[in-house]
C-alpha cells in the first residue's frame, strides 16, 4: 500500500518538472480569470444579473478539463515505456495495481492543486455580492469537476498504458474523452427507448451539468464516475498483464 | 539460489530459448556468454519476472516467480540492459525512490553508504539527465544493490566503464559474489574469467557449455601448441623433436622457427629445451599457447557447432576439436 503512495508521490512530483505543469496552471488561470472578469462586468451593468461559479465551471470542465488531462496522464505509463523503468519498476517488489493506482493517484493530486488555485474565484465572488454566494453550489461543483476528473485521469492512464509514444497517447487520451463527450447526442434520434438512456447514462458529461452543476448530488452520479474510474483502472491493469505476456 | 529448469520463450513465432536448465548456488557468480541474440537479455528478464516463460520453471530462493512473483522480486537485484533511470530527478531522488520501494530502513544512509561505493557521492545532487553513460551505468548498478539482494542480476554491468571503473565494478561484484548469488552477462571475456566462477555459454536460445573457466580451457583444448625458435639450423631439430614423447605434427615455419603439438597433460617444454641444448644449438624462445576464451567462445558458438545435450558436453566437446586439427 505504501508502495501506492510512493508512486504517487513521484509521479506528482515529476509533473512539475516539465513545462506542461505549469502551462496548464497558467492557462486555466488566465481564462478562467478572464471569463471571471466578464462575468463581474456584466453583473455590474445589469443590476438584476446575479453573477455566479456556474460558466466558471462549465469553461473548466470543457474546454481546459478535456485538454489538460491527456496533456498530464500522457507520459504515466507510455513514458516508462519508452525509458525502460516500466522494466525496472515491474521487477521490483511493486504490484501492477499499486502501479496503476499510484500513477492515476498523482495525475489526480495535479488536478487537485490545479482546482485548489482556482477557489480564489468563488471567495473574490463571496465578497463582491452583499449576501455572498451559496456555497452549496460551490462545493457540490467542486465535488462533480473532481469526480469527472478521477474518471478522464482513468482513460489516460489506461490509454497511456497502450503507447510506447506519449504523443500518440495524447491524442488517443483526447479522442477517447471527446467521444464519451458526445456519447449523448444521438440519444435524440432514439428518444425515449433503452438506447437512447444507455447513451445518455455513458456520457462523462450528462452526469455533471444538470446535477452537480446546478446544486444536485446524486448517489447515481457519483457511483457512475467511481466505477468509470475502478473500470479504467482495471483496463490498465490488464494493459500491462498483457503487454508482459507478449 | 536461482534454479531454473526447462526454460522456454517464444515471441511471437521466433523461439529466443529453448530448455535452458540451470541452477547457482549462493556464493556463486555465474556468468552468461553468448553472441549477439542469443537469449541473454531475454532469460535475465524471465529469471527477474518481467516476461513469463512461455514454458519451464524459474524458482529464486525457493519462490516461482510467476506464481510467488512479489517474494521472489524482493531477493532480486536487476540492472537490465538498458539502464532505466529517470533523467527528470536528481541521483539522490532517484535512488530514495527505489530504496522506498524496496522498503529500506534508513534509506539515506543506506543511499549514501551506495553511492560512495560506486563513486558517485559527488553527483548525488545532481540530475540524472545530466550523467555521462558510464556514470548512468554506476547509478544503475546503485539501484541494484541498495537492498543488499540475495541474488544479483545484471545484464552487461561494465559496458561503457572507463578502466579504473571497471576493476572498480568488478571488485564490487566479486565481494557481493562471495555471500550473494550473481549472474552477469558480458561480452568482455577476460571480464568472465576473472569474475566469474562458473561460465554458461550460450548461442542461439541453447545452452552449449557450462563450467568453469579453466576446465572449459583445458576440456575444449585438445593439445597445446608450442613455437621454438633457434638460432640457425631448425631443420636438424624436426626429426629430434619428433622422436621426443607425446609431440606431435611438427612443422618447420622457417629456418628459425618450429612449431609442435603436446597432449595437455604433458609438460613437454623442458625435453625440448635439453633436446636443443644437447644438439648444440641456441635456444632463443619457446612460447606455448593454449586456446584463449575467445577461441573456445568462437568455437562453441560457430553456426555448425552442433547442440549438445547438457550431459554430454564435456564428453565430446574434445574430441569434436581434435577432429578437427586433423
Ligand atoms: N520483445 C521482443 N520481441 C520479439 N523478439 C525479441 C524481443 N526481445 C528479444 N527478441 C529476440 O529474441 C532473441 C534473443 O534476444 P536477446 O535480447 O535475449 O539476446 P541477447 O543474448 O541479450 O543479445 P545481446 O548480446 O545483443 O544483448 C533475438 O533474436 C531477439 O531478436
Ligand atoms: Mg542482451
Amino acid at each position: 500500500m505504501k508502495n501506492i503512495w510512493y508512486i504517487a508521490k513521484k509521479e506528482y512530483a515529476s509533473l512539475f518538472n516539465s513545462p506542461v505543469a505549469y502551462v496548464i496552471l497558467l492557462v486555466t488561470f488566465l481564462t478562467l480569470g478572464f471569463f471571471f472578469w466578464i462575468e463581474i462586468n456584466y453583473a455590474v451593468q445589469y443590476q438584476q444579473y446575479v453573477p455566479s461559479m456556474s460558466n466558471t465551471f462549465s469553461l473548466l470542465v470543457f474546454p481546459l478539463l478535456f485538454f489538460a488531462v491527456p496533456a498530464i496522464t500522457m507520459r504515466s505509463i507510455a513514458d516508462e515505456n519508452k525509458s525502460g523503468t516500466l522494466e525496472l519498476l515491474l521487477t521490483s517488489p511493486v504490484r501492477d495495481w499499486e502501479l496503476i493506482i499510484g500513477k492515476w493517484l498523482g495525475c489526480l493530486f495535479f488536478f487537485l492543486f490545479t482546482l485548489m488555485v482556482t477557489l480564489i474565484y468563488p471567495l473574490v465572488l463571496n465578497t463582491m455580492i452583499d449576501k455572498g454566494i451559496d456555497f452549496g453550489l460551490v462545493f457540490s461543483g467542486y465535488l462533480g469537476v473532481i469526480l469527472l476528473i478521477s474518471a478522464m485521469c482513468g482513460i489516460g492512464v489506461f490509454i497511456s498504458s497502450l503507447f510506447n509514444n506519449q504523443i500518440a497517447a495524447l491524442f488517443a487520451t483526447l479522442g477517447v474523452l471527446i467521444l464519451f463527450w458526445i456519447i449523448s447526442a444521438p440519444a435524440q434520434l432514439f428518444q425515449g427507448s433503452v438506447t437512447a438512456d444507455v447513451l445518455t447514462y455513458l456520457s462523462l458529461t450528462e452526469h455533471y451539468y444538470d446535477t452537480f452543476l446546478t446544486g444536485i448530488i446524486q448517489l447515481k452520479d457519483i457511483i457512475y464516475y467511481l466505477s468509470f474510474t475502478a473500470l479504467t483502472l482495471l483496463m490498465a491493469n490488464i494493459s500491462i498483464d498483457i503487454r508482459r505476456w507478449r | 539460489m536461482i534454479k531454473v529448469t526447462g526454460l522456454t520463450k517464444d515471441y511471437g513465432l521466433r523461439r529466443a530459448v529453448e530448455n535452458l536448465t540451470f541452477t547457482a548456488s549462493k556464493g556463486e557468480i555465474l556468468g552468461f556468454l553468448g553472441p549477439n541474440g542469443a537469449g541473454k537479455t531475454t532469460t535475465m528478464r524471465i529469471l527477474t519476472g518481467y516476461i513469463p516463460p512461455t514454458s519451464g520453471k524459474v524458482e529464486i530462493g525457493g519462490f516461482d516467480i510467476v506464481d510467488k512473483s512479489i517474494e521472489a522480486r524482493r531477493l532480486i537485484g536487476y540492472l537490465p540492459e538498458t539502464v532505466p533511470l529517470y533523467n527528470d530527478m536528481t541521483v539522490f531522488d532517484y535512488l530514495m525512490f527505489m530504496a522506498n520501494l524496496r522498503n529500506i530502513k534508513q534509506a539515506e544512509d543506506r543511499v549514501d553508504e551506495v553511492l560512495e561505493m560506486v563513486h558517485m557521492e559527488e553527483r548525488a545532487e545532481g540530475f540524472v539527465g545530466n550523467l555521462s553513460k558510464g556514470m548512468r551505468q554506476r547509478v544503475g548498478l546503485a539501484q541494484a544493490i541498495l537492498h543488499k539482494p540475495e541474488v544479483l542480476i545484471l545484464d552487461e554491468p561494465t559496458i561503457g566503464l572507463d578502466p579504473a571503473q571497471i576493476i572498480e565494478v568488478r571488485k564490487i561484484i566479486q565481494e557481493l559474489g562471495t555471500e550473494h548469488t550473481v549472474l552477469l552477462s558480458t561480452h568482455i571475456l577476460s571480464e568472465a574469467q576473472q569474475v566469474c566462477n562458473r561460465l554458461l555459454i550460450i548461442n542461439k536460445g541453447h545452452i552449449v557449455a557450462e563450467d568453469t573457466p579453466e576446465q572449459l580451457q583445458s576440456r575444449l583444448t585438445g593439445s597445446k601448441h608450442i613455437t621454438l625458435r633457434v638460432r640457425c639450423g631448425a631443420e636438424d631439430m624436426v626429426p629430434v623433436i619428433h622422436d621426443l614423447p607425446g609431440i606431435s605434427s611438427v612443422r618447420l615455419m622457417d629456418e628459425n622457427t618450429l612449431e609442435f603439438e603436446t597432449s595437455v597433460n604433458q609438460d613437454a617444454r623442458p625435453d625440448v629445451a635439453r633436446a636443443v641444448i644437447s644438439s648444440g644449438l641456441d635456444l632463443l624462445e619457446m612460447t606455448q599457447d593454449t586456446m584463449s576464451l575467445e577461441e573456445i567462445f568462437l568455437q562453441l558458438t560457430r553456426d555448425d557447432f552442433p547442440v549438445l545435450p547438457q550431459e554430454s558436453v564435456s564428453a565430446s566437446t574434445g574430441e569434436e576439436l581434435e577432429e578437427k586439427e586433423e
